[in-house]
């Protein structure tokens, strides 16, 4: 298991899938543990009912058919399929609401999709928020710089039972993204790549699940976007300009005989 | 879950394992096909397997990967490429004129021997290639730092590779230039991030002597390469307010942090908008 973590920390960003696919196959008996491990880039259903897409994920997954959070039906449509309780679909409901408006406010497009579920055994439950987007200039990139670009970000927070007026939230959240530029001038320029944090809070129940989930959602996010731009975009330049560093900057180590 | 059943399904061919094998080995970002074949052999748990698609995957990468290996007599280097193959495992260094016996797997130049003649280019062209080398050599002397090597324990590594083809036409009187420039660069420290970047470019120069012809071929791979690094910055610092904020923005449009306190708004507007039927 941790060879085949650390292969998935080599392979290329972009080629995620297929690397699991062969992971997958090589070692069967480790099916869950990868697939708990390793996320996949996320795929996205329509549905017929409100002409929505939805985002699938094991979490809106039963049998081979996955639910919409829009109209809570099973896509291709399952007799009995798993659904939440119903004091769980109407805080499910509202969250899809209010992240939809969130999403349009940092994503100006793509698509997004909250699933809730009861925990099995304890008392408290799970939530999923999913965005996926495409900022490409062909689809929701607003100012048309990339010739491809995808987003894809996970959250999952599990929420404890209530303990004197505090629940107990831990998030874990990944980001997997992937841009290219292309031109004549500068061929195509592609960073691609897969982070994953976690964060935990013990927040009081008054001000909301929603709310409560909501700004650990955007504070991590926020967090993570700050690193892949600062620190892992960052490092990469470093690379580049240790292998070939540019004469127009200012060198570290002035040749002796231009010190004054 | 399903997956138990699917697992009797799914008993995998050698060819597959081979193949599966093979994939990994290839798509090992810049010098760390080492510790690929290191996970991989622990995950593959099939050494015939393994020892099959490394026998493919190592000469196929060392190929387009460049690798350079020192002599074993520290009498210079060679570079593992399909410009320098004389066979599978035997590349030739023009500059020392010896030919360099490579063992792909382990990627170390177990032996040398002389050049003989048919394997070195006629006097005519060895004066015009070895006055482009000792260019060359001063460009990239100058221009590439020898001492940083790859670092693997600071989750860092990188390449950079350049192939110049150059075409001396001896009816025009001109020589024709063509590069392919690639650069990768790969930071893993509690995640995976990669830049993989490519550029081709064309340029041509009067044929002449070959200390002259040499002096402007070096001047245009200097021009080449110094403008592709800087297009290369600036396509990084046009990520944080263009090129990233496509993907996503640092803040939302409002400019200010997303009002979970005050979400009521949102569905009371909401409310309104689908009542006057005016919702997207």
């Amino acid at each position: 298991m941790e060879a085949a973590m650390g292969l998935m920390r080599r392979m290329p960003p972009k080629h995620t899938e297929t690397a699991l696919t062969a992971l997958l196959s090589l070692l069967p008996g480790h099916s869950s543990d990868l697939l708990s491990q390793v996320d996949q880039p996320l795929k996205v259903l329509r549905d017929g009912e409100n002409e929505k897409e939805f985002i699938l994920c094991e979490y809106n997954r039963d049998a081979d058919s996955y639910r919409s959070p829009w109209s809570n039906k099973y896509h291709p449509s399952l007799e009995d399929g798993m659904l939440p309780s119903s004091e769980l679909r109407k805080l499910e409901i509202e969250a899809n609401d209010i992240f939809t408006i969130y999403r349009d406010q940092y994503y100006e497009g793509g698509i997004s999709s909250v699933y809730l579920w009861e925990e099995d055994d304890k008392q408290g439950f799970v939530a999923c928020f999913l965005i996926k987007k495409d900022g490409s200039k062909d689809a929701h990139g607003k100012r048309g710089y990339l010739n491809e670009g995808g987003w894809e970000a996970i959250h999952v927070i599990q929420v404890g039972p209530e303990q004197e007026g505090n629940a107990n939230y831990c998030l874990t959240s990944t980001i997997m993204l992937s841009l290219t530029t292309n031109s004549d001038a500068s061929g195509t320029f592609n960073l691609s790549g897969s982070i994953r944090r976690q964060m935990k809070a013990d927040l009081p129940i008054e001000d909301g699940h929603l709310c409560n989930m909501g700004k650990m959602i955007e504070e991590l996010e926020g967090k993570l976007r700050n690193q892949l731009d600062q620190v892992y975009f960052g490092k990469t330049k470093e690379m580049v300009c240790t292998l070939r560093p540019s004469p127009d900057l200012p060198s570290m180590a002035l040749p002796e005989n231009i010190k004054p | 879950m399903a997956d138990e059943e699917e697992h009797q399904e799914t008993e995998l061919s050698d060819n597959q394992k081979i193949d599966i094998a093979k994939w990994f080995l290839l798509n090992s970002p810049p010098g760390e096909i080492q510790y690929v074949a290191k996970d991989l052999r622990s995950v593959l748990r099939d050494d015939n397997a393994y020892q099959m698609a490394a026998s493919e995957a190592f000469p196929f990468y060392n190929k387009t990967h460049i690798i350079s290996l020192q002599f074993p007599d520290r009498s210079g280097d060679v570079l593992v490429s399909s410009f320098s193959e004389i066979s599978e495992d035997e590349y030739l260094d023009p500059r020392t004129a010896q030919v360099g016996k490579i063992d792909h797997v382990k990627q170390i130049c177990t032996d040398i021997r002389p050049a003989k003649d048919e394997e070195l280019p006629t006097p005519y062209i060895e004066e015009y290639r070895c006055a482009l080398d000792a260019e060359v050599c001063k460009y990239v002397a100058e221009a590439y730092p020898k001492a940083t090597r790859l670092s693997p324990q600071n989750f860092c590594n990188g390449s950079w590779r350049s192939i110049w083809n150059i075409e001396f036409m001896d009816e025009l009187q001109t020589v024709e230039v063509r590069g392919k420039m690639q650069v990768g660069a790969h930071y893993f420290e509690e995640g995976n991030v990669q830049l993989e970047a490519q550029h081709e470019c064309k340029d041509s120069t009067m044929f002449q002597s070959p200390d002259d012809s040499s002096f402007s071929l070096a001047n245009i791979i200097r021009h080449h390469e110094t403008e592709y690094m800087s297009s290369l910055e600036t396509s990084y610092s046009n990520l944080p307010d263009s090129t990233f904020k496509d993907l996503r923005r640092k803040l939302p449009v409002t400019r200010t942090l997303f009002p979970w306190h005050n979400t009521m708004q949102f569905s009371l507007t909401r409310d309104i908008t689908k009542e006057l039927g005016i919702e997207k």
